[in-house]
């Protein structure tokens, strides 16, 4: 199985080195269509997102058809198919966070940032998602930065929360 | 015998079946749900709702075609509850659909229209989603045109690209209210796997995919007094079209269709049945001859199975899927080909016509002869050998257009020089037929005698098994033939493209050792195409066979050799099966294509 260790030199992975690392993920979990979705975290994991070419190669390998994999990975707001900037913003929009604020968190969000929900900076820093309760229900409105939880942010924080990231 | 339990069905009580499902139990008792996500075909769904009924005791409602049975239930399947929430789920339907009935194609033919209209909803309670939502439609295909914009994600289509097709070209992106039906990456279809089969088609109950349709092209090349317009009809068209004019499932209306279309104005009525007797003697005799290579000269390049090469949905697909065995597709083309291709240049000489002034349309029970027509391999008449192509259901259109009452025409006879045809011609129309036409043929070349079968019917590869096999031996041959002398030809018949994969599988993992293999893409052959009347379901399907199979034990002539203008055309135009001119018309060769 793949370790965590791996996965955090993919950053420093020729492509060919990454797809070689993608097939044995894919074959540690037996090519079995039931590991799909584990194998597509695994993908994101190694290419950061999930391009045509990376949905193409897991077909292939797993002779499934190209439209199942896209169908898997289109219903899951997790799984991305355009690049994803070096932090990843997501603000929690699940009930408790909603009515704590979130809403107003995330606009502030797309006004710094200048971008809108789905969309990566221009500089490759910043992407911005939203997510449905993460289940920090208790730190409304919560908010992560890659894996990194940010508890009762309002929009006067966002500022600094962003600054000390650059 | 299944065990039989009790239910009862709006105070009716009613023995059934174990494990019946609460909407099939209903249709045996005569009790009718209505259904759109439902489909004889395909996997239960449950995702319309339309369907649902009350069962006493339980607080919710159930979709009464993904339910069975359980001992005592007590079922209503149209009590005030049931009727008001089932009239609320169509209105939902219809918030999201593009109900611009008059403006659409399958005005008339169109499963929620219907429903709307038994339900009488009058009014508009829900938002019309419609304007709020950045609908596409694709027209990109030659073949289908896809709007999202009808579209009930009831998810037919897919299923039927799935389970009858293996293709999955079509499959189900996003979720909750951005759920829609695509191809992948929203591609369109002419850029996907999509083989053009029309299956999705057949199987869509409201307008969202329909043909690509050129009937005003042909009423203007009918007009245009400069043109000279032949046509040519399937073999499955005659047993199909009767159902759009007011025929029920399996009548044959041969002589009346040859009549609509001399009405419509068409200068020659010709029967691809012509061109279906032309195939066999190319294609018999190129197997013939493959295992003549093989056997007597050794020579490692041929290959084994042939593959027949008559179905254009079935091409396309395996120049996607299974690319590197193009080399064992008969080199023929599709009868519709042929005689496109021979409408330009033999038919315009004999008739002393310049070839540039004819139009040749066909009228095919199939959406993906309109891609095929459309192929750059196919001008070898120096034109594009078919101009255009209409499906079984745009004649009809045709037809009515034109205020023809089809049910009083008289019968009319095809014209002359590519008209006549055999019975062996009719049922290529029907799963199996060209693989029972070729041996009709090649038994008798090879051994001068009809094949050992009972009155010519070859029935092992007959019926709508999934694949079906049969063995002829081959006894006393010809002294040209000699070597083949005691050889069992081992033949498979697979239609549908799921049973085409599962064929094909076998043959790569080498566990079959077949000889000659016909493929047809559409579920009980041509007569089931995407192109013919909706609905298409299995009891039409078997009717429909049994309509071609009669019209061929009606013929005189039933083997292919035996037809008149075959052995004309050989005579005045191409010398010999597999001569250097048949080989320059009516073959060609296909390229691979991307997996995905």
């Amino acid at each position: 199985m793949i370790t965590k260790d791996e996965v955090c030199k993919v950053h420093a992975m020729t492509e060919e080195e990454k797809y070689a690392l993608l097939k044995n993920v894919i074959n540690d979990y037996d090519r079995k269509e039931s590991n799909l979705i584990q194998i597509l975290h695994m993908a994101q994991a190694i290419f950061g997102y999930l391009p045509v070419e990376v949905q193409h190669y897991i077909a292939d390998q797993m002779e499934l058809s190209v439209s199942k994999v896209n169908s898997v990975l289109t219903f899951y707001s997790f799984f991305s198919t355009q690049p994803k900037g070096k932090y990843t913003v997501s603000i929690c929009l699940g009930t408790a966070c909603y009515v704590r604020g979130g809403r107003e968190v995330l606009n502030k969000l797309k006004d710094v940032l200048g971008i809108d929900v789905g969309v990566t900076t221009d500089d490759k820093m910043f992407s911005l998602s939203v997510m449905r309760c993460i289940g920090a229900c208790g730190l409304a409105p919560a908010m992560t930065v890659n894996s990194k939880v940010y508890k009762q942010v309002n929009p006067n924080k966002i500022h600094r929360i962003l600054g000390m990231l650059k | 015998m299944a065990k039989k339990i009790k239910i009862s069905i709006n105070g009716v009580s009613v023995e059934i079946d174990q494990d019946t499902t609460i909407l099939d139990a209903a249709r045996q008792t005569g009790v009718i749900i209505p259904t759109l996500c439902y489909h004889k075909d395909l996997c239960v769904a449950g995702n319309c709702r339309v369907c649902i009924v009350e069962i006493m005791g339980q607080k919710r409602l159930t979709a009464a075609c993904a339910t069975p049975c359980e001992e005592g239930m007590d079922i209503l399947t149209n009590s005030l509850k049931v009727r008001n929430s089932r009239k609320h789920i169509i209105e939902l339907l219809l918030s999201e659909h593009n109900a611009d009935c008059t403006r659409c194609y399958k005005n008339g033919n169109c499963e929620l229209q219907k429903l709307a209209s038994e339900y009488k909803i009058m009014t508009q309670d829900f938002i019309r989603l419609v304007p709020f939502k950045n609908y596409t439609i694709d027209q990109f295909s030659p073949s289908i045109i896809k709007d999202d914009s009808k579209c009930i994600r009831c998810q037919r289509c897919v299923r039927t690209c799935a389970e009858l097709q293996g293709v999955n070209a079509l499959t189900v992106a996003h979720k909750g209210d951005q759920m829609k039906i695509t191809t992948f990456f929203e591609k369109a279809m002419n850029d996907v796997v999509c083989t053009n089969c029309g299956q999705c088609i057949n199987h869509c109950p409201t307008g969202a995919l329909v043909e690509k349709n050129y009937i005003e092209e042909v009423w203007d090349a009918i007009a245009d007094k400069t043109k000279h317009v032949i046509v040519q009809t399937a073999p499955a068209v005659r047993v199909g079209l009767g159902e759009e004019l007011g025929f029920g499932p399996g009548v044959r209306v041969t002589g009346k269709m040859v009549a609509a279309l001399k009405r419509l104005g068409f200068d020659a009525v010709m029967d691809t049945d012509f061109t279906a007797d032309l195939t066999i003697m190319e294609e018999g005799t190129e197997l013939l001859t493959r295992l003549k290579r093989k056997m007597v000269d050794h020579d490692p390049d041929v290959k084994f199975p042939m593959a027949t090469s008559c179905s254009p949905g079935w091409i396309k697909y395996i120049e996607h899927m299974y690319p590197d065995y193009l080399d064992h597709l008969s080199t023929c083309k599709s009868p519709q080909q042929m005689f496109g291709a021979l409408a330009k240049t033999y038919y315009a000489k004999a008739r002393n016509l310049d070839p540039e002034t004819i139009v040749s349309v066909s009228i095919m029970p199939c959406t993906a002869k309109k891609f095929e027509a459309n192929r750059p391999e196919m001008h070898d008449s120096g034109y594009r050998d078919v101009d255009y192509v209409l499906t079984t259901r745009e004649l009809a259109i045709m037809i009515k257009q034109a205020g023809i009452d089809f049910m009083r025409l008289d019968d009319v006879h095809y014209d002359r020089l590519m008209g006549e045809s055999t019975g062996a011609g009719v049922i290529f129309g029907a799963t199996g037929g060209v693989m029972e036409a070729a041996l009709r043929t090649a038994y008798e070349l090879v051994t001068g005698r009809d094949v050992p079968f009972d009155n010519l019917n070859i029935t092992p590869v007959r019926g709508m098994e999934g694949v079906k096999e049969a063995t002829v031996k081959i006894e006393n041959p010809l002294k040209e033939w000699a070597f083949l002398e005691g050889v069992e030809l081992k033949c498979a018949v697979a239609h549908g493209l799921v049973n085409a994969h599962k064929v094909m599988e076998s043959i790569r993992s080498g566990e079959s050792n077949y000889q000659f293999i016909e493929f047809m893409a559409c579920p009980g052959g041509c007569l089931g195409g995407g192109g013919q009347p909706i609905p298409t379901n299995p009891e039409i399907r078997r009717k429909r066979a049994e309509a071609i199979y009669a019209e061929d034990e009606g013929m005189p002539l039933r083997k292919s050799h035996q037809n008149p203008e075959i052995i004309k055309i050989y005579k005045d135009f191409l010398d010999h099966p597999l001569s250097e001119k048949s080989h320059h018309l009516l073959h060609t060769h296909y390229s691979p294509r991307d997996r995905f």
